[in-house]
């Protein structure tokens, strides 16, 4: 496996599988993978792949049947409650639907991530103003979601998870509700805050994404691996 | 939680009372109401038994004596007794006056009076509370300068019953009401609460603590919760004094003088401002529990 940066890994799996109560179906099974620090990396397969589920378990917002998951050397399913917390604080979620608090502004909604961590203020108005900036919406800070179209309140979502510098973003269909146009601009977005170091890890089902941005492609069915090269969403 | 995070809490607490404005004014609505139906059960409940109290005192005890015996001793004898009010000493002469007067001309009475007259000195006592009733006046009729003693023994014993009665059903009906009451608001706040589930899910995911997620819900519910309680607590007192003004200017019911002491009303006022803030509270922390399991 190509490590493209070089540095150690991040993300760790080894022999994780979930099995979810009352289904006889793998969700995964035994998925083992490695993910180096500031990698970009497509988590691509048909629906019920796994993908989601992967993202979850990478989340900590569900456990594996069984299997390792090391997040910079240490296993995060023996994380107890206060280390999830601060698991999550640490890394970034784009979610398919935005997730935004429909309550709060724009800026708002970005510095919560900042407030929940107990940032002054003052660095508050600082960093949320810069990640407003580096998503192209400072224009808007003091709107409302539901004032925004679908592309710009997913950049909310993305000066959310990038604004308290996170390690890792994880990203679950992030274009999954946007048109093509507004799709791509987002993955450049992504694409830019991997340049500057934080590892990603996107789940999606937009091949012709995939195809255009030749990253490293992790492709599941049925819960288990199929293929993982540089390259695009299909291996023809 | 540090300062910061501590001065976001309160902010954010009142910054989402006023964009949920409209669910903060029916939520405190409704605990006003429920809490009104509460404390009104507890006025009514504290002047029933005002006046079960003003019957009761008014029991006596009717020391008749022997004829030439000296009152002021047997008078000091009462004193000592436990539960004793007050005693009068009404003499032989008086008791005609009255007897006549009662029957419409104390004239009629006329040949009965001096050496003729064939009541017995008289001592009235008070007693404290009608459980005393009959022990000082049993004792009392031990006593042999004494010819009779009469405490109306059927009144005292039915107006026990009742008072037993009246504060089993009063008991019953007040656990009924405050557990209504509690049902009511717990659930009103779970209403407002379950309207921003959404918010609670996505703090979980950005890494708040179950205590920094529930500080601010707290505080709504607690500020709902205080809003509808001072609501409840002005409504009740307008409507109370002015019904018991009215009564007071009525002197026909002579019994029935409501209660006004604020030494007596203010526990009530105060027990629902806690109560009802503190239901609040607890509303809200039970309702985003099953929320922040994510």
């Amino acid at each position: 496996m190509e490590d493209v940066k070089g540095e150690p890994g991040v993300i760790e799996l080894k022999n994780v599988s979930k099995l979810y109560d009352g289904s006889n179906e793998v969700a995964l099974e035994k998925m083992s993978l490695e993910v180096g620090q500031g990698e970009f990396l497509f988590l691509v397969g048909p629906s019920g792949a796994g993908k989601s589920t992967l993202i979850k378990l990478l989340f900590r917002e569900q456990l594996p049947t069984e299997g390792v998951i090391n997040f910079e050397n240490k296993d995060i399913t023996k994380y107890r409650k206060r280390d999830i917390l601060e698991y999550r604080r640490r890394i970034g979620m784009i979610f398919q639907d935005y997730k935004l608090i429909k309550q709060k502004t724009v800026f708002e909604n970005v510095a919560f991530a900042l407030e929940v961590l107990g940032h002054s203020p003052m660095s508050i108005q600082k960093k949320v103003t810069e990640a407003l900036d580096k998503v192209g919406l400072s224009h808007k800070a003091t709107s409302f979601p539901r004032e925004l179209s679908g592309g710009e309140q997913q950049r909310v979502g993305v000066a959310r998870a990038i604004v308290k510098d996170p390690v890792l973003i994880l990203a679950d269909e992030p274009t999954g509700n946007l048109d093509r146009d507004n799709a791509l601009q987002l993955m450049q977005l992504l694409e830019k805050i991997n340049d500057e170091g934080t590892t990603m890890i996107i789940a999606t089902h937009a091949w012709d994404l995939v195809d255009r941005m030749q990253k490293r492609v992790i492709s599941l069915a049925g819960g288990k691996l199929k293929r993982d090269e540089k390259g695009g969403y299909s291996d023809e | 939680m540090n300062r910061h995070a501590f001065r976001y809490c309160m902010r954010q607490s009142m910054q989402s009372l006023s964009r949920n404005a409209w669910l903060a004014v029916i939520t405190s609505g409704l605990i006003a109401i429920s809490l009104i139906i509460l404390g009104g059960f507890f006025l009514v409940t504290t002047n029933v038994n005002q006046f079960i109290r003003n019957v009761e005192s008014n029991i006596e005890v009717s020391v008749f004596l022997n004829e030439g015996v000296n009152e002021t001793e047997i008078q000091q004898r009462i004193e000592q007794l436990e539960g004793v009010v007050s005693q009068s000493f009404v003499p032989k002469e008086e008791g005609l006056y009255d007897f006549g007067r009662n029957m419409g001309d104390p004239a009629l009475l006329r040949d009965l009076e001096g050496e003729n007259n064939p009541l017995p000195d008289l001592i009235r006592v008070r007693v404290e509370d009608p459980e005393k009733v009959v022990a000082v006046a049993e004792t009392i009729n031990t006593y042999p300068e004494v010819e009779l003693v009469d405490y109306g023994e059927e009144l005292v014993a039915r107006l026990m019953q009742i008072t037993g009665r009246l504060n089993f059903l009063f008991l019953v009906l007040g656990v009924a009401i405050a557990l209504g009451a509690i049902f009511l608001i717990v659930n009103i706040i779970r209403l407002s609460a379950v309207a921003r589930q959404e918010e609670v899910v996505v703090m979980k995911y950005m890494g708040a603590s179950d205590g920094y997620i529930r500080f601010p819900f707290l505080m709504e519910g607690m500020v709902m919760g205080w809003i509808g309680t001072v609501v409840a607590i002005l409504t009740l007192g307008f409507i109370y004094f002015r019904l018991t003004s009215s009564f007071s200017q009525d002197s026909l019911i002579l019994l029935f003088q409501p209660v006004t002491d604020i030494g007596r009303l203010l526990p009530i006022f105060i027990g629902l401002m806690l109560g009802g803030t503190l239901m609040s509270a607890f509303g809200s922390f039970v309702s985003i529990r099953k929320y922040l399991k994510v």
